[in-house]
């Protein structure tokens, strides 16, 4: 049946994952039913296991769910030893749930699922040769692509139930008392793992640091820790985060920053105790900069930023601009080591962040967001998990959830390359269009009907074209020419939930 | 007209097209490399095409390697390659510009 985006899901799809079709990005008054691991109390006094492998052949067995978190990003090394001892012992049919998948991820979830090691798998996102993998039917199942807040709604609600979490972090006890912050590894928040660690079955720290007891501030407490097992070393420093974030030089993305800082300047809601949610590509960092400007000039300050936090977001707390940093992953070192010295940095997990099925999450307050997309079409939905070839690559990430915002704009340049990205229709919704606002290019802005409020905010801000968005779809196709269409076969590969758990889109196999 | 000369135009930058033509005995011989194949890859080769076709070329061995180049850039190289092969660089057919 169609769905409320005119996406066509397969009644097989329906049925058997027990799906409701999206309708509406309101989810007030949803029921919420949690489900809590159920285990063995433990009393003991030290929880230190020498063996790694020792302690997955006591804790995985066939067809169970197992978890990780991405934070170390692309310096991960946990995923890849842990996932190495799974392999090499023969498991089959188990379900990964980590939070992301990195490209250091790729090589080892392919050799899994060849070996029929994994046969399911639920993410917010993939890239690079597990992408290609999964588009070209390699998984038996479908993976099933959920936002960060969703995640954390599936993990509550038991949709998603882990048997084992494997949480990497970068100090820990011998009582599994651990933060994010210290250590050679240190990646700061440990937002995601901080739902593992509450709701897992049996949950594993893996560190390369051990701390006297007790270990504080403890992110990831004892109360939730069966087992803590030393390695060499969990992450490489180098890769964990980026390095310092340089201020884009390129003139389109600087074009499209300033028209972002424009829109929020001349919209409603930039004014004293604002709050805000940025991304990191190019112009995402230039608005901040922007941004800063504008807080000075008119001598305004943010009440909190939220989400991914990056240096240039740090340096605005430390000026005074912004009241709080809201921390549920860190983009670079300088926000990682930052989690230290200023207390108003405060970490959150999944859930405070963006979760739907809970009494409130931060996005709900949250006034100005900038998103990214790969394509945006005539009906404003945004996709940003299918590339042009129709192979995935991309994520979820906070999208969904921080699109709730009282202000979204999606931040895209007209086009890339040959491939437009203001189009028809989208090859995979992701987001559907009813949340968001304003889509900023180069050439111009446009607003979403839904906002005839922002339509007059924003109609004669100089330096700010006004288009509908079926213009800008026109400027782009002028520019590129007409593509072919792209051809799947009636597989479908992966599934595209909303943030409530009903189905946004399905994306199918490529045929090549 | 037969290609008198291996030739080369264009880089391998994004949004660049390099082609290569070759002399041929078959017609066109296309050899194609483009992350946009899938969508673009016919219009690419139609517009090499309409160029060959233009200076009476008959047969030719066309490599190319597209970076998202715009149509108007892979005329603009098409046409670069195909003066160089024919070696008429100095004396351009200005009626197909």
């Amino acid at each position: 049946m169609e769905n409320k985006v005119n996406r066509n899901i397969p009644d097989e799809i329906l049925a058997s994952y027990d799906y409701q079709p999206f309708t509406s990005t309101d989810i007030e008054g949803m029921p919420v039913e949690r489900v809590l691991p159920t285990f063995k109390a433990t009393t003991g006094s030290n929880k230190l296991v020498d063996s790694l492998a020792d302690l997955v052949n006591k804790t995985v067995r066939d067809g169970m769910t197992i978890s990780f978190h991405h934070h170390f990003r692309e310096g991960d090394y946990v995923f890849n030893k842990v996932m190495r001892i799974i392999i090499d012992n023969g498991y089959q049919n188990l379900t990964l749930a980590p939070s992301s998948l990195t490209n250091v991820m790729n090589d080892i979830v392919v050799e899994a699922i060849e070996k029929g090691v994994v046969t399911n798998i639920t993410s917010s996102g993939m890239r690079g040769t597990l992408g290609d993998a999964v588009s070209h039917g390699a998984l038996a199942n479908p993976v099933i692509f959920r936002s960060h807040g969703n995640r954390a709604r599936a993990i509550e609600t038991g949709a998603i139930k882990i048997d084992v979490a494997f949480l990497g972090v970068p100090n820990a006890d011998e009582m599994g008392n651990a933060n994010g912050m210290d250590g050679d590894s240190a990646f700061g928040s440990l937002g995601y793992a901080l739902m593992d660690a509450q709701y897992a079955q049996t949950v594993v720290l893996i560190t390369d640091t051990l701390k006297p007891y007790p270990n504080t501030p403890a992110s990831i407490k004892q109360t939730q820790v069966d087992y803590v097992v030393k390695v060499d070393a969990v992450g490489d420093p180098e890769k964990i985060g980026s390095g310092a974030t340089r201020f884009t030089k390129d003139p389109k993305e600087l074009k499209i920053a300033e028209m972002v800082n424009n829109v929020i300047t001349h919209s409603p809601y930039f004014k004293d105790g604002f709050s805000f949610q940025t991304g990191t590509g190019g112009a995402a960092l230039a608005v901040t900069r922007f941004l800063r400007q504008a807080m000075l000039d008119n001598q305004i300050k943010a009440s909190f930023a939220l989400g991914g936090i990056t240096k240039p977001t740090v340096d605005l707390l430390e000026e005074g601009l912004i009241g709080r940093l809201m921390d549920v992953q860190d983009f670079d070192k300088g926000a990682a080591e930052s989690m230290h010295k200023n207390r108003n940095q405060q970490e959150i997990d999944a859930s405070w962040y963006a979760d739907a099925a809970n009494k409130g999450a931060m996005v709900d307050k949250l006034d100005v967001v900038i998103l990214s997309a790969l394509e945006i079409d005539t009906k404003f939905n945004v996709n940003v998990m299918s590339g042009s070839d129709g192979v995935i690559r991309g994520a979820i990430g906070g999208h969904q959830d921080a699109a709730t915002a009282k202000l979204t704009i999606i931040s895209a340049p007209l086009v890339r390359g040959r491939i437009a990205t203001v189009v028809r229709d989208v090859t995979t919704v992701v987001t559907p269009g009813e949340s968001i606002d304003v889509l900023v290019t180069e050439v111009g802005i446009a607003i979403n009907p839904l906002r005839q409020d922002l339509l007059a905010a924003l109609s004669n801000v100089p330096g700010v074209p006004v288009f509908t968005i079926d213009e800008l779809q026109q400027m782009a196709e002028k520019k590129v020419g007409t593509p072919k269409p792209l051809e799947f076969t009636d597989r479908v590969v992966a599934l595209i939930e909303y943030r409530d758990g009903t189905i946004m889109d399905v994306i199918r196999e490529v045929k090549d | 007209m037969e290609i008198k000369q291996t030739a080369m135009a264009g880089t391998l930058e994004s949004s660049d097209i390099q082609i290569i033509l070759r002399a041929g005995t078959n017609g066109y011989e296309f050899e194609l490399e483009s992350d946009v194949a899938k969508q673009f890859g016919d219009q690419i080769k139609a517009t090499i095409t309409n160029v060959l076709q233009a200076y009476a070329i008959e047969n030719a061995q066309i490599s190319v390697v597209d970076k998202g180049a715009l149509d108007l850039v892979i005329k603009a190289r098409a046409l670069t390659a195909v003066q160089r092969a024919l070696a008429i660089v100095d004396t351009p057919n200005w009626e197909v510009m």
